[in-house]
């Protein structure tokens, strides 16, 4: 069996590589080129919203890039999680941008589109199938209609249908960050254990190897494992790094779990060869297919304020002065606004607003910046608890009988809207009989 | 009596999914034996939760400590979105 050849340019497109490592790429004939277009790492707003958190116009330049050394490369490309989130609007947006690329290029491709969208009423039609994840929230099949967007996670056979279209470019909604990278080399019969476990190596481009920068890293799969080399001159894969790779931003390094079976990497072995590594031993563990549901809501209208306190005698005492200005603001919440549901928050800047009651430290700073957050069902809500909060931000003292003290606000108008706020809702699986249930692929001849 | 620390290379910490936070402490082995033999309910505690997964990855010189989020990534009342600040709680850690 011959290598297959996977060229990863970047960990995520947005982030950018060093065009010589991507050139270098490309002369070693890629069989395709795979990069991630989305995490849940940038919290819940992107999928909430159904929006890339990257800008247009560098996800465009980006993208002309990679389509054009596709076509140098005579390739296909393919992206997975496209428009950070890989729910529907975000996965058409870079369809647009694709076809605003291929028209600047003067340039025809075939496109193929996987959604990976779910509805909420059906998922809830078979919600007595779907399983709560270690840690999950206690979600009910009555709160999926409020759901903004629900997607489903693909594997690899997915993308793979995607790829047997011929498509010359493959635009994935929400997808496995590994199954982009490992759906080819899969499809050809090279070793699962070892295709899952480049894909997981590779996923984040040359974070792997030393000058994780530099973005570039060619991952070729064959029968017995996989080779990562970094495509930049000065960039390095050795043990250690491509070995530590599986730490990150994973709960279990050494069991990894993808729709249709585990990856188990206990018995992998690395060996160093110049500026490569070659892994082999890890093992595939096939189970009952499932892919993992991912989906978010509004919970409220937030509103920050932000106030600084500079004077030393209420820096030392900001304790105190936070807890009777909340209970004060609370008070005249009630009297002036009447019954209305609110969540207020104080968070101390330059004390503890990273870290809570788990901030260890015990330094007295300079100054504190004393955010007030204010979410409520309704946004006129949040703006009249803010704007009831500001005179306190502004003046409260620490005692009834000493001069009104004054604090710096940095802006005008001190409250700052936040507009809708989401929460994540699923960490579920779904069983599927065929991995194409649910989701939908199109393609377009441009 | 030292902190944690300054037997440690580096300490990371970062969102495993939106659901759990996983912290990274590299070493050296001297390191390693001085922070694998800390029990790992002292860490739990440190983090302010009942139970961690933990990992001890001699190879690598990493220990690794992984809890559900204290809040859900994103929520109303989480602070750090990606997770990034719980190691300076670990980095602290009278060992």
């Amino acid at each position: 069996m011959t290598e297959v050849r996977v060229l990863i340019p970047a960990g995520a497109l947005g982030l950018g590589w060093d065009a010589n490592a991507l050139e270098a790429g490309l002369a070693r004939r890629p069989d395709i080129i795979a990069i991630d277009g989305g995490s849940t790492d940038s919290g819940p707003a992107y999928l909430g919203r159904g929006v890339s958190k990257y800008s247009r116009a560098q996800t465009k330049a980006e993208w002309a890039i990679l389509i054009d050394a596709a076509h140098r490369a005579g390739c296909p490309l393919v992206i997975g999680t496209a428009g950070t989130c890989g729910a529907g609007d975000a996965v058409d947006w870079l369809l647009e941008i694709t076809q605003e690329c291929l028209t600047e290029a003067g340039r025809g491709a075939r496109v193929a589109v996987l959604y990976s969208d779910r509805d909420a009423e059906a998922l809830s039609e078979v919600w007595d199938i779907v399983t709560p994840l270690p840690g999950a929230p206690a979600t009910r099949a009555a709160d999926l209609s409020e759901c903004t967007n629900i997607v489903a996670l693909a594997g690899a056979e997915q993308v793979q249908e995607a790829l047997a279209t011929g498509a010359d470019i493959v635009i994935c909604g929400r997808t496995t960050d590994t199954a982009i990278i490992a759906a080819l080399p899969l499809a050809v019969g090279c070793d699962p254990g070892a295709c899952w476990h480049g894909a997981k190596v590779g996923e984040c481009g040359a974070l792997c190897c030393t000058h994780p920068d530099t973005g570039v890293i060619e991952i070729a799969f064959d029968a017995t494992g996989f080779t990562v080399t970094p495509m930049a001159e000065a960039s390095v894969a050795t043990e250690r790094t491509v070995a530590a790779h599986l730490l990150y931003e994973n709960s279990d390094p050494i069991l990894l779990h993808e729709p249709g079976g585990a990856l188990d990497v206990s018995g992998a072995t690395y060996m160093g060869q110049g500026k490569s590594v070659r892994v082999e031993g890890a093992i595939w563990r096939p189970a009952p297919y499932t892919v993992k549901l991912e989906a978010a809501r509004v919970v409220g209208q937030g509103i920050m304020s932000l106030v600084l306190v500079r004077d030393p005698r209420y820096v030392a005492q900001i304790d105190a002065w936070c807890a009777s200005l909340e209970d004060r603001a609370r008070a005249k919440i009630a009297d002036r606004l009447g019954d209305v549901t609110y969540d207020l928050e104080l968070r101390r800047i330059g004390l503890d607003a990273t870290l809570g009651p788990l901030e260890p430290g015990t330094a007295t700073p300079n100054e504190i910046g004393v955010m007030a957050q204010v979410i409520a069902s309704d946004a006129a809500i949040a703006r009249e608890v803010a704007k009831t909060v500001n005179p306190l931000l502004l003046h409260h003292p620490l005692t009834a009988e000493e001069p009104m003290p004054t604090f710096a606000f940095p802006f005008s108008p001190p409250e700052v809207d936040l507009g809708a706020q989401y929460e994540f809702v699923l960490h579920h699986v779904l069983p599927l009989d065929d991995p194409m249930d649910g989701f939908r692929l199109e393609v377009f001849d441009v | 009596m030292s902190d944690l620390g300054t037997h440690a290379n580096r300490i990371r910490s970062k969102n495993a999914g939106p659901f759990w936070i996983t912290i990274d402490i590299f070493c050296d082995a001297d390191g390693f034996e001085v922070i694998a033999g800390i029990p790992t309910d002292r860490f739990a505690a440190r983090l302010g939760v009942t139970e961690v997964k933990r990992f001890d990855l001699p190879d690598l010189g990493v220990v690794k400590i992984s809890l559900p989020r204290p809040q859900v990534q994103g929520s109303a009342r989480d602070r750090d979105m990606h997770g990034a600040a719980l190691a300076e709680v670990l980095r602290g850690m009278p060992v």
